[in-house]
Protein backbone atom coordinates (compact mmCIF):
# COMPACT_ATOMS: atom_id res chain seq x y z
CA UNK A 1 0.00 0.00 0.00
CA UNK A 2 1.33 3.00 -0.88
CA UNK A 3 1.27 6.60 0.91
CA UNK A 4 -1.16 8.01 -1.13
CA UNK A 5 -3.65 5.59 0.37
CA UNK A 6 -2.84 6.87 3.82
CA UNK A 7 -3.42 10.58 2.66
CA UNK A 8 -6.97 9.46 1.88
CA UNK A 9 -7.63 7.04 5.26
CA UNK A 10 -6.30 9.52 7.57
CA UNK A 11 -8.28 12.56 7.46
CA UNK A 12 -11.44 10.16 6.83
CA UNK A 13 -11.08 8.69 10.37
CA UNK A 14 -10.22 11.67 12.20
CA UNK A 15 -13.21 13.47 10.61
CA UNK A 16 -15.39 10.62 11.22
CA UNK A 17 -13.88 10.92 15.12
CA UNK A 18 -14.46 14.19 15.30
CA UNK A 19 -17.82 15.09 14.09
CA UNK A 20 -19.08 11.66 16.26
CA UNK A 21 -17.37 13.47 19.46
CA UNK A 22 -19.38 16.81 18.49
CA UNK A 23 -22.49 14.87 18.33
CA UNK A 24 -22.04 13.51 21.79
CA UNK A 25 -20.97 16.99 23.13
CA UNK A 26 -24.55 17.76 21.58
CA UNK A 27 -26.15 15.59 24.44
CA UNK A 28 -24.64 17.52 26.90
CA UNK A 29 -24.32 21.13 25.50
CA UNK A 30 -28.52 21.59 24.80
CA UNK A 31 -31.15 22.13 26.92
CA UNK A 32 -34.01 20.73 24.82
CA UNK A 33 -35.35 17.48 23.73
CA UNK A 34 -35.01 18.30 20.33
CA UNK A 35 -32.43 20.74 20.14
CA UNK A 36 -30.38 17.40 21.30
CA UNK A 37 -31.74 15.30 19.33
CA UNK A 38 -30.66 17.69 16.22
CA UNK A 39 -27.39 17.53 16.91
CA UNK A 40 -26.92 14.24 17.85
CA UNK A 41 -28.51 12.50 14.90
CA UNK A 42 -27.07 13.81 12.25
CA UNK A 43 -23.99 13.96 13.73
CA UNK A 44 -23.77 10.44 14.73
CA UNK A 45 -25.20 9.51 11.07
CA UNK A 46 -22.33 11.78 9.45
CA UNK A 47 -19.52 10.77 11.66
CA UNK A 48 -20.61 6.53 11.01
CA UNK A 49 -20.14 7.64 7.49
CA UNK A 50 -16.93 8.86 7.04
CA UNK A 51 -15.67 6.02 9.59
CA UNK A 52 -16.71 3.12 6.74
CA UNK A 53 -15.85 5.40 4.17
CA UNK A 54 -12.18 5.12 5.32
CA UNK A 55 -13.15 1.18 5.76
CA UNK A 56 -14.26 1.24 1.91
CA UNK A 57 -10.67 3.24 0.83
CA UNK A 58 -8.45 0.75 2.95
CA UNK A 59 -11.10 -1.99 1.49
CA UNK A 60 -10.00 -0.98 -1.98
CA UNK A 61 -6.51 -0.26 -1.69
CA UNK A 62 -6.11 -3.95 -0.09
CA UNK A 63 -7.89 -5.06 -3.64
CA UNK A 64 -5.84 -3.20 -5.78
CA UNK A 65 -2.48 -4.10 -4.04
CA UNK A 66 -3.08 -8.13 -3.44
CA UNK A 67 -6.71 -8.95 -5.33
CA UNK A 68 -8.40 -10.67 -2.81
CA UNK A 69 -11.84 -11.38 -2.60
CA UNK A 70 -12.69 -11.34 0.95
CA UNK A 71 -12.36 -7.46 0.92
CA UNK A 72 -14.87 -7.02 -1.96
CA UNK A 73 -17.60 -8.68 0.28
CA UNK A 74 -16.36 -6.66 2.96
CA UNK A 75 -17.03 -3.45 0.69
CA UNK A 76 -20.46 -4.60 -0.39
CA UNK A 77 -21.90 -5.38 3.08
CA UNK A 78 -20.59 -2.10 4.60
CA UNK A 79 -22.67 -0.58 1.70
CA UNK A 80 -25.71 -2.24 2.87
CA UNK A 81 -25.25 -1.55 6.15
CA UNK A 82 -24.94 1.78 5.45
CA UNK A 83 -27.83 2.46 3.39
CA UNK A 84 -29.93 0.58 6.53
CA UNK A 85 -28.74 2.88 8.59
CA UNK A 86 -29.15 6.19 6.78
CA UNK A 87 -32.70 5.32 6.71
CA UNK A 88 -33.53 3.86 10.03
CA UNK A 89 -31.40 6.67 11.48
CA UNK A 90 -33.97 9.43 9.76
CA UNK A 91 -37.07 7.51 10.30
CA UNK A 92 -36.24 6.81 13.87
CA UNK A 93 -35.82 10.56 14.52
CA UNK A 94 -38.41 11.67 12.75
CA UNK A 95 -40.95 8.91 15.42
CA UNK A 96 -38.65 10.09 18.16
CA UNK A 97 -39.63 13.75 17.90
CA UNK A 98 -43.27 13.42 16.96
CA UNK A 99 -43.27 10.68 20.28
CA UNK A 100 -41.66 13.60 22.34
CA UNK A 101 -44.10 16.18 21.40
CA UNK A 102 -47.00 14.43 21.84
CA UNK A 103 -46.08 13.10 25.31
CA UNK A 104 -46.09 16.74 25.86
CA UNK A 105 -42.86 17.94 25.67
CA UNK A 106 -43.68 21.49 24.17
CA UNK A 107 -40.18 23.23 22.04
CA UNK A 108 -39.73 26.47 24.59
CA UNK A 109 -37.06 27.55 22.58
CA UNK A 110 -38.79 27.15 18.73
CA UNK A 111 -40.62 30.20 17.43
CA UNK A 112 -42.97 28.44 14.60
CA UNK A 113 -44.80 25.34 16.03
CA UNK A 114 -46.69 24.17 13.12
CA UNK A 115 -47.06 20.74 14.21
CA UNK A 116 -49.04 22.27 17.24
CA UNK A 117 -51.61 23.72 15.60
CA UNK A 118 -51.95 20.41 13.37
CA UNK A 119 -52.66 18.48 16.73
CA UNK A 120 -55.09 21.07 17.61
CA UNK A 121 -57.04 20.66 14.90
CA UNK A 122 -56.51 17.35 14.97
CA UNK A 123 -58.22 17.01 18.67
CA UNK A 124 -61.40 19.68 17.68
CA UNK A 125 -61.90 17.15 14.59
CA UNK A 126 -62.14 13.69 17.14
CA UNK A 127 -63.76 15.56 19.83
CA UNK A 128 -66.58 16.56 16.98
CA UNK A 129 -66.48 12.98 15.86
CA UNK A 130 -67.33 11.83 19.47
CA UNK A 131 -70.12 14.46 19.89
CA UNK A 132 -71.69 13.50 16.23
CA UNK A 133 -71.65 9.39 17.74
CA UNK A 134 -73.13 10.45 20.95
CA UNK A 135 -76.06 12.74 19.23
CA UNK A 136 -76.77 9.26 17.21
CA UNK A 137 -77.18 7.30 20.25
CA UNK B 1 -0.80 -2.29 6.45
CA UNK B 2 -0.36 -2.36 10.12
CA UNK B 3 -0.62 1.72 10.36
CA UNK B 4 -3.99 1.27 8.88
CA UNK B 5 -4.93 -1.48 11.08
CA UNK B 6 -3.69 0.36 14.38
CA UNK B 7 -5.13 3.04 13.31
CA UNK B 8 -8.95 1.59 13.18
CA UNK B 9 -8.07 0.03 16.08
CA UNK B 10 -7.81 3.39 17.78
CA UNK B 11 -10.62 4.68 16.21
CA UNK B 12 -12.80 2.37 17.61
CA UNK B 13 -11.14 2.80 21.29
CA UNK B 14 -12.36 6.56 21.02
CA UNK B 15 -15.70 5.61 19.34
CA UNK B 16 -16.18 3.27 22.80
CA UNK B 17 -15.04 6.13 25.07
CA UNK B 18 -17.73 8.29 22.92
CA UNK B 19 -20.49 5.14 23.81
CA UNK B 20 -19.78 5.45 27.29
CA UNK B 21 -20.50 9.17 27.23
CA UNK B 22 -23.91 8.75 25.68
CA UNK B 23 -25.05 5.75 28.42
CA UNK B 24 -24.26 8.53 30.68
CA UNK B 25 -26.60 10.40 29.34
CA UNK B 26 -29.42 7.50 29.10
CA UNK B 27 -28.79 7.41 32.76
CA UNK B 28 -29.24 10.62 33.62
CA UNK B 29 -31.73 12.53 30.98
CA UNK B 30 -34.15 14.27 32.24
CA UNK B 31 -37.14 12.68 30.69
CA UNK B 32 -37.51 9.28 28.64
CA UNK B 33 -37.67 11.31 25.17
CA UNK B 34 -33.51 11.95 26.08
CA UNK B 35 -32.98 8.45 26.99
CA UNK B 36 -34.18 7.17 23.99
CA UNK B 37 -32.52 9.95 21.50
CA UNK B 38 -29.01 8.69 23.72
CA UNK B 39 -29.68 5.44 23.17
CA UNK B 40 -30.07 5.89 18.98
CA UNK B 41 -26.51 7.84 19.17
CA UNK B 42 -25.26 4.95 21.22
CA UNK B 43 -26.60 2.52 18.34
CA UNK B 44 -25.41 4.26 16.09
CA UNK B 45 -21.66 4.50 17.71
CA UNK B 46 -21.74 0.70 17.70
CA UNK B 47 -22.25 0.34 14.36
CA UNK B 48 -19.15 2.76 13.08
CA UNK B 49 -17.50 0.39 16.05
CA UNK B 50 -18.06 -2.95 14.43
CA UNK B 51 -17.00 -1.80 10.87
CA UNK B 52 -14.06 -0.30 11.97
CA UNK B 53 -12.96 -3.13 13.93
CA UNK B 54 -13.91 -5.41 10.97
CA UNK B 55 -11.55 -3.87 8.90
CA UNK B 56 -9.19 -3.77 11.51
CA UNK B 57 -9.41 -7.90 12.39
CA UNK B 58 -10.03 -8.59 8.57
CA UNK B 59 -13.62 -10.02 9.54
CA UNK B 60 -16.56 -10.40 7.56
CA UNK B 61 -18.31 -11.74 10.45
CA UNK B 62 -18.69 -8.30 12.26
CA UNK B 63 -20.55 -6.10 9.20
CA UNK B 64 -22.89 -8.90 9.39
CA UNK B 65 -23.36 -8.21 12.76
CA UNK B 66 -23.88 -4.31 12.54
CA UNK B 67 -26.43 -4.99 9.73
CA UNK B 68 -28.33 -7.18 11.64
CA UNK B 69 -28.05 -4.52 14.57
CA UNK B 70 -28.74 -1.48 12.34
CA UNK B 71 -31.81 -3.54 11.44
CA UNK B 72 -32.73 -4.88 15.24
CA UNK B 73 -31.83 -1.01 17.18
CA UNK B 74 -34.70 0.59 14.31
CA UNK B 75 -37.43 -1.39 15.15
CA UNK B 76 -36.43 -1.21 19.14
CA UNK B 77 -36.22 2.82 18.73
CA UNK B 78 -40.11 2.48 16.66
CA UNK B 79 -41.51 0.75 19.58
CA UNK B 80 -39.77 2.82 22.55
CA UNK B 81 -41.52 6.03 20.37
CA UNK B 82 -44.28 4.19 20.65
CA UNK B 83 -44.66 3.18 23.96
CA UNK B 84 -43.57 7.22 25.06
CA UNK B 85 -46.66 8.51 22.74
CA UNK B 86 -49.35 6.21 23.89
CA UNK B 87 -48.40 6.24 27.47
CA UNK B 88 -48.42 10.12 28.45
CA UNK B 89 -52.10 10.42 25.82
CA UNK B 90 -53.94 8.15 28.23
Amino acid sequence: MSWIVYVLIVPLVFLGMLVNSLGVISLYRFKDVYMRMHGATKCSTLGTLFCAAAVIVYCAARIAAGGELRFAVLIIHIVMALFGLLIGNSTSAHVLSRAAYRSGIKPRFAVVDEFGDFCKKELEEEAAELAQEEERE
Amino acid sequence: MIFARSLFGFAAAVLGVLAFGSAARIIWGPTDADRAVALDTMNSLVIAIMILLAAAYDSVLLVDLAIVYGGLSFVATMFLARYIERRSRS
